[in-house]
């Protein structure tokens, strides 16, 4: 599918480690269209970071990278080299990080840190860089950015911090920006403002967007599709109304399940927890992951390899239970 | 930035104050330095005279005033054993300390910095072992025994260097050799933990994101953080190489403050020791100082307010 | 997963050696020196001060000219260099312990007073080292030393009194931390005293940072001890120490290097095991590091 902005099958990543080899990813595949938004949602530990960090070429490298096919806005990068990773970061992909105390160089002006990208990649001058600097922080929703180009980033706060750093990322006008966990260090109100903002963004510039997050109330908002991803592989992706609809993946249904609802939960019942714990990643596993948790496995879930269901576009669960799920 | 200067300023005058008192102090350790001064074999008279020659007989803190009066006005004393201003002695010997420090001090730099950046962007490569090694042996090694084991080796058996003197250049080559080794070890630590910290961090991250090659992410990103912790060590580090020479001037035989002071004290030649103690005492002080200023200007955080 | 575990997933060097492998190494080496100087009587072949100058300077065993009954040789006055060497880990670590239980106490009292009651206290005290790291402490111990007496003692107690700064730095950062923890502001709700808090909850709390201090001074004491000793102003002769042994072999380093070559590989050893187990404890006991 060529109109993709994204297409990866077969990711896997994995790292050694003292005790053997983590196989943190262990065979992804993501699709996103242009203009499309795509949550990709999991607990902590189950690959989701890694997968963005490797779509970007930015992981150290001693971690082992494969994939079946990498296309990246029109480009084949299947035999990925970094130098072609390398030129196409910053102008076609943008990441943006989580904590923004951290994300901003400290001892450098937010003036240098907006242009330096665009003018490396775009032989721009110092001048008609921050041009379009300034512009971008109007975007972004900063006051008086001709005034605070040659401020420093302790001098703003952490909301005006995570702006500012996504002004950084869309000033190479990228296709696809990455978004890693981009509101967790914020506050639930300054949350709300920048899913906006990067839904206005989204519009104004069609953007494609990869929205890493842990948290399902971010899906609900800015979300086209979701992929969930539990141990290093996506089990279940939907469009994001049907999947809170009508989730389908057992574990997709232990996670909603987990959320009270007002006025429907009722006061003092415990929440249902998932029962049992995150497999180790270490060496291989034969089957579905989630199986010795799952209420409803059986022994074909132990076989390799766990049968993908689709249901019609980009819609899909990993189930050898699918029979038994479909809504 | 200013208060924050004057604030700096402040506090090192006292501390300056305090260091002289206590310099000031030491000659009473032994409870009367007249005693000391004329020795073990010295008589009663001998005590007395001195005693009324050096005004030891008036009250301690009209003695210390009169002492930190004179010293502000560029008088340190008499030298008992030379008979002549502490000030010219130390003039004539400060020269081999100074260049001794400053020359081991900017080795050490430019070893231990790129070493332990080198080491810190390949962990666990050669660089990287080369670098504990280093590290481990240049902080168990006593820096006289490897300077006589030098002299043995470089300026005995392979004769390359001379045995001892800093009459010409090459005989700073050992003793700048073996100072610097020791302070190697705690300068590339820092480089190196602090590299390795920058180097995990998300701007790190979002520079290689915007697609910066890797020897601008290095340089104008990593580089910039990683010193921050080093300047206030490399100050200390300094002010250590200048005050500990001692024992490095002793083994090469080398004319330095040090060596002054250690031959002042055999001699119960107080004042020039007192005035050593305080010169390099106010030299560690104003090293400190420069590294906060230094500080300031390199980090955008501490200057306050935006 | 995020880029924390991805660093602390790869075993570095530098990490392996200070962790658990060198805190054994370091620890056994140790160990094995303290002994060696515990059971000096009954180790050393013979009495370390007794001269005998029809045979100065004869070789270590693997030298021709070695003689059986002196394994390592004789120095200048013929004396015993093995029963010297052995004797001479005495005085490297009863030094090294005399002076951290004076520095020790000191700077854990007053780190402990700074950190916890704030204020002008802490000001006073943080003045306090702020002035003692500016002085020169070779030259300043040198000076206490020759003015004040050639014995154990004040050699112990000059260096006591000077050597106190990082526990008092150290032992102040973490009672700072401490004391706003929730559980003491628990203990003072209820009404327990200060001194109580103090010395039965703080101090306690800090036993891991205070021992890793505790192994890197007690390094730091030992090469100061062995400079004075060389430069002749620490312990004085006819006691041996390893620093004033190389001082002594000096004379005769052109023809006789063992005489310096052996009390400072001994010293390197010593300091070496101290710095792995000092290094190790702080990996095990402290957060994850490089």
């Amino acid at each position: 599918m060529t109109d993709m902005m994204l297409d990866i099958r077969n990711l896997k990543v994995s790292i050694p480690t003292d005790r053997g080899m983590l196989n943190a990813v262990r065979g992804v595949d993501l699709q996103i269209a242009e203009g499309e938004t795509l949550c990709l949602v999991g607990e902590s530990g189950c690959g989701k970071s890694l997968t963005a960090t490797s779509i970007m070429g930015l992981l150290p490298r001693y971690a082992k990278v494969t994939s079946d096919r990498f296309d990246m806005a029109g480009q084949d990068l299947t035999t990925k080299t970094d130098a072609k990773l390398a030129k196409l970061r910053g102008r076609d992909v943008a990441m943006i990080f989580q904590d923004p105390t951290s994300a901003l160089n400290p001892t450098l002006t937010i003036g240098r840190q907006l242009t330096e990208g665009v003018m490396r990649h775009e032989n721009l001058t110092r001048k008609e860089a921050d041009v379009r600097a300034i512009e971008m922080l109007d975007r972004v929703g900063i006051a008086n950015p001709a005034a605070r180009l040659t401020q420093y980033p302790h001098g703003f706060s952490g909301g005006q911090r995570q702006r500012i750093m996504i002004a950084s990322a869309l000033m190479g006008r990228p296709k696809l920006l990455i978004a890693d966990e981009p509101t967790t260090a914020l506050d639930v109100t300054i949350q709300a403002q920048i899913l906006t903002l990067l839904g206005q963004l989204q519009a104004d510039l069609g953007l494609s967007l990869l929205l890493i997050t842990h948290d399902l109330g971010v899906v609900a908002a800015i979300a086209n599709d979701v992929a969930v991803m539990y141990a290093g592989r996506i089990v279940e992706r939907a469009p994001a109304a049907d999947l809170f609809a009508a989730p389908r993946h057992p574990y997709t249904k232990g996670l909603l399940a987990a959320i009270p609802v007002p006025g429907v939960t009722a006061r003092g019942s415990a929440l249902p927890a998932i029962p049992g714990r995150v497999p180790g990643l270490i060496g291989t596993m034969a089957g579905c992951a989630f199986r010795d948790r799952c209420t409803i496995a059986g022994p074909e879930c132990a076989v390799d390899p766990v049968p993908r269901v689709s249901a019609g576009g980009a819609q899909f669960i990993e189930c050898a239970k699918a029979s038994e799920v479909a809504a | 930035m200013l208060s924050f200067i004057s604030k700096r300023l402040l506090v090192a005058l006292l501390v300056c104050l305090t260091v002289s008192a206590l310099s000031f102090g030491l000659m009473f350790v032994s409870g009367d330095p007249a005693i000391a001064i004329a020795g073990a074999g010295g008589r009663a008279e001998d005590a007395e005279a001195i005693r009324q020659a050096y005004g030891f007989d008036r009250p301690l803190v009209v003695q210390y005033l009169d002492w930190i009066g004179s010293a502000l006005t560029g008088n340190l004393g008499q030298s008992i054993y030379f008979n002549v201003p502490v000030t010219e002695i130390i003039g004539n010997r400060a020269g081999v300390t100074l260049a001794l420090g400053f020359i081991s001090f900017l080795v050490a730099l430019v070893v231990a910095v790129p070493l332990g950046v080198a080491a810190a962007l390949r962990p666990n490569g050669w660089i990287d072992r080369l670098a504990l090694v280093i590290a481990v042996s240049g902080q168990a090694i006593p820096s006289f025994w490897l300077g006589l084991m030098a002299i043995v080796v470089f300026g005995v058996w392979y004769g390359w260097v001379p045995i001892s003197g800093a009459d010409t250049w090459q005989g700073y080559i050992l003793p700048v050799i073996v100072l610097s080794y020791y302070a190697i070890p705690e300068l590339m630590r820092i480089t190196r933990s602090g590299m390795i910290d920058v180097l995990a961090t998300d701007y790190v991250r979002a520079a290689k994101a915007k697609g910066l090659p890797m020897h601008l992410v290095i340089s104008r990103h990593a580089l910039r953080n990683a010193v921050l912790p080093l300047v206030s060590l490399a100050a200390v580090q300094l002010g250590q190489l200048l005050s500990g020479s001692i024992v490095i001037e002793s083994v090469f035989a080398l004319n330095g403050l040090g060596r002054l002071a250690w031959e002042s004290l055999l001699r119960s030649d107080l004042p020039v020791v007192q005035a050593i103690i305080l010169i390099l005492s106010l030299l560690y002080v104003l090293l400190t100082m420069l590294a906060d200023i230094l500080n300031a200007v390199l980090d955008p955080r501490l200057r306050g307010g935006s | 997963m995020s880029d924390v575990t991805i660093e602390t997933a790869r075993p570095s060097v530098w990490r392996k050696m200070r962790g658990n492998t060198g805190a054994l190494i370091g620890g056994t080496l140790l160990a094995v020196i303290i002994l060696i100087a515990l059971l000096a009587p009954l180790l050393a072949p013979h009495d370390p001060i007794a001269q005998d100058l029809s045979r100065r300077l004869l070789p270590p065993f693997w030298h021709d000219r070695a003689v059986p009954e002196h394994l390592l040789g004789t120095d200048h006055l013929g004396r015993d260099y093995l029963s010297r060497m052995i004797y001479g880990a005495r005085v490297s670590l009863g030094v090294g312990l005399g002076v951290i239980l004076v520095s020790g106490a000191i700077g854990i009292t007053l780190g402990l007073i700074a950190g916890y009651f704030g204020g002008w206290i802490d000001m006073v005290i943080s003045f306090a080292i702020t002035t003692r790291l500016s002085l020169p402490i070779v030259l300043v111990a040198l000076a206490a030393v020759a003015l004040g007496g050639a014995s154990l003692t004040t050699l112990i107690t000059v260096l006591g009194l000077l050597l106190w700064d990082r526990f008092a730095v150290v032992t102040r950062a973490a009672a700072q931390s401490l004391r706003h923890q929730e559980f003491i502001m628990g203990l003072r709700s209820i009404g327990a005293s200060r001194m109580r808090i103090l010395f039965l909850e703080i101090l306690p709390n800090m036993r891991a940072t205070i021992l890793v201090v505790v192994s890197l001074e007690v390094a730091n004491v030992i090469l100061l001890e062995a400079a004075l000793s060389f430069l002749g102003l620490g312990v004085r002769p006819p006691t041996p120490s390893w620093g004033l042994m190389i001082s002594e072999g000096r004379d005769n380093i052109l023809f006789d290097p063992w005489l310096i070559a052996l009390p400072g590989s001994a010293l390197c050893l010593l300091v070496l095991a101290v710095n792995l187990f000092g290094d190790g404890m702080r990996d095990i006991t402290g957060p994850a590091r490089k």
